[in-house]
């Protein structure tokens, strides 16, 4: 920096983009490119371009031996005979060198409410992006070869916000750190000019009392309400927030094989993404893979997964197999339990624990292994919806919908079916599993019974 | 008549009715359930070996692969419950011929058997049950169920099985019927 202004090397320049440099006698400097021409002359904010003038912010400068020139010189000189695209960001320092598509980001975060704030991230040049969401964080991949944005692009928000702040991930993506009262997002992306914008409405469970601590209530107090997450952006409060999806079997576990060697294992996995995707897309939910590579996954982890991050659906899904090979047609199955293990989960009752701070409450106690009784007619339900939705778009076995001590769904704390999306055994099916096509239609089957399955927990919703 | 010949005959009636008696209570156990049933389809199976023989109730996989179904077939007499149950396991498992389709994978032999007097019956298979089963839900749940309902229809004092593997537990077969506790008969998955 000579004052206000940002000078470059001549020298850098010249080993970085394979320049030549010859100072004559009167002083003046000549850059050369593949027969093409730049001279800069000392004390003139002027450059000769392949005899064009140009203006500079700054004459060139001398700093021992080392010629300095304004950092513009880069876009409006040495642009104009490169044969490659150069486009100097100085904002962010930054020289895209050729046609990479780096687009330039910006971020505006609006609290709309206490329980609802909108993120603002504008790219430009335009640049698609997926959102997906983790843990505690979304994550938006654009797109591009390389972002150029601040970092953080937005700074740390202040507690109680819902986005604490936006940060960038990896080369290409962005990292929406989240806040402890984020309930969920809803994602939309406009064209506005040359630029993409991507909205995240985001909503937040409603804090009894943010501003006030209050003594710890006496052990004999009421609990208070549960929070409610409320109705934000013209729809009614959802009942889903989470849903896991299980692609079935993984890594040595290959699940069933076709006749021409198709395996259950990768077709559970194809049709687990699909999904995800076209939820986060469409409604914006949180969507959890058991596994989202081609590794073995112990059963009891992956519902660990959707009870630990209490998942409010849990979908396994999974191809079928049978000793006969005409056997076919998709099925649902349910978790069925004995009367016994019935009962005992109904005895399993609650249990007043002392809390930090003072005082205790009622934790309701469920063995691991019955948690999926208390669901069951949820279960069930969401099995009709999905039959329904199946129906005319996925060949359905004889009994579609059916019941079995199923490890996997023992113990989900929440609704939970297993689909069995057809006979992979079955050659005439194994070929339409493997088909896109038909893949596509169950997925949308799957989301379409998803999105009715919610509407009936909603208030107001249709039934 | 006198009283020694008397007490020669109340003697001898005693014995004979004693006799009557174990065959009338043992018979039924043994033979008088499969009795009333007429033998679903010829049996297309190896013919039993020479000895005492029972009735029994084996379940195949049907023609629609969907569901079991059952056919009536003879088997080797086991002494004692225990003993008849591994007889009736192994023919289970036995190696059948077409239009027969068993579900439990070729190969498995039956390590032993062992009953509970709370009904619970603990039949350890092979490996080959786990390591040659073609996968996928509907065919473990045959598989199952072929095992727990052989037992359990044939054996009254069966009330439930559980399917163990080379002498230990297993979460389940293929990865998806939880085999951790006892399972009671079902015929929700037969013909």
């Amino acid at each position: 920096m000579l004052g206000d202004q940002e000078f470059v090397a001549l020298d850098d320049l010249t080993t970085l983009f394979q320049l030549t440099v010859r100072e004559d006698t009167l002083g003046a400097v000549t850059v050369s490119y593949k027969g093409k021409t730049i001279v800069l002359t000392p004390d003139q904010a002027l450059a000769s371009v392949s005899g064009r003038l140009v203006s500079l912010p700054a004459p060139p400068s001398r700093n021992g031996r080392r010629w300095l020139v304004p950092s513009e010189f880069i876009s409006r000189a040495l642009a104009l005979i490169y044969d490659t695209r150069l486009d100097l960001r100085k904002p962010s320092r930054l020289l895209v060198v050729g046609d990479l598509r780096v687009p330039r980001l910006t971020a505006r975060y609006e609290s709309l409410s206490p329980s609802a704030a909108r993120l603002t991230i504008d790219a430009n040049p335009r640049a698609l992006s997926t959102v997906t969401q983790d843990a505690d964080h979304i994550t938006v991949k654009f797109d591009a070869d390389a972002l150029d944005a601040a970092n953080p692009l937005l700074p740390a928000q202040p507690a109680p916000s819902l986005v604490t702040g936006v940060r960038i991930a990896d080369p290409t993506a962005l990292a929406v750190d989240l806040g402890p009262r984020f309930a969920g997002f809803k994602s939309t992306s406009t064209t506005v000019d040359s630029t993409q914008r991507l909205v995240l409405d985001v909503i937040g469970l409603v804090q009894t009392d943010a501003s006030q601590p209050q003594p710890a209530p006496p052990a004999t107090a009421a609990q208070p309400a549960p929070p409610e997450i409320p109705p934000a952006f013209g729809q009614s409060a959802s009942a889903i927030h989470t849903i896991a999806i299980d692609a079935g079997h993984g890594g040595d576990d290959e699940g069933v094989h076709s006749a021409d060697g198709a395996k259950e294992k990768d077709l559970t996995l194809t049709v687990a993404r699909r999904v995800r995707a076209i939820i986060e897309a469409r409604l914006g939910l949180r969507v959890l893979l058991t596994r989202d590579d081609d590794r073995n996954v112990p059963i009891d982890e992956r519902t660990a997964l959707a009870n630990n991050n209490k998942a409010d659906l849990f979908v396994s899904l999974h191809a079928n197999g049978s000793m006969r090979p005409t056997t076919t047609g998709a099925a649902i199955l349910c978790a069925a339990f004995d009367k016994d293990a019935a009962q005992a989960a109904s005895a399993g009752g609650a249990e007043r624990l002392p809390t930090f701070g003072g005082g205790s409450r009622d934790i309701e106690m469920v063995p691991w292994d019955l948690a999926q009784t208390r669901h069951l007619a949820q279960s069930e339900r969401f099995a009709e919806l999905l039959q329904q939705q199946f129906h005319d778009r996925v060949p359905m076995a004889s009994r579609p919908i059916d019941r079995a001590p199923l490890r996997v769904l023992e113990s989900a704390n929440m609704p939970a079916v297993l689909i069995e999306l057809g006979y992979l055994t079955n050659a005439e099916q194994a070929k339409l599993l493997t088909n896109d096509a038909f893949q596509n239609a169950a997925v949308q089957s799957i989301f379409d019974a998803i999105v009715r399955f919610r509407d009936t927990l909603t208030p107001g919703g249709t039934q | 008549m006198s009283t020694r010949r008397l007490l020669t005959i109340t003697a001898l009636a005693i014995i004979a009715i004693g006799i009557v008696s174990i065959v009338w209570i043992r018979a039924p156990r043994l033979t008088s359930r499969a009795t009333p049933r007429a033998a679903a389809a010829p049996s297309p199976t190896a013919p039993a070996p020479p000895g005492r023989k029972i009735k029994a109730r084996l379940f195949y996989v049907a023609d629609d692969g969907m569901r079991l179904t059952g056919v009536e077939r003879d088997i080797a007499y086991g002494e004692g419950a225990t003993e008849q149950a591994r007889e009736i396991v192994a023919a289970q498992i036995a190696p059948v011929v077409e239009p027969l389709v068993s579900a439990v994978p070729a190969g498995t032999s039956v390590r032993a058997v062992f009953l509970t007097e709370g009904g619970e019956a603990y039949v350890d298979l092979s490996r080959e049950v786990m390591s040659a089963h073609p996968g996928g839900t509907l065919n473990e749940l045959l598989t199952v169920y072929t095992i727990v309902n052989a037992l359990t229809v044939n054996l009254p004092a069966v009330t439930s099985v559980q399917v163990l593997v080379d002498g230990k537990e297993v979460d389940t077969l293929a990865g998806h019927i939880d085999l951790r506790q006892p399972l009671a008969k079902n015929l929700s998955w037969v013909q």
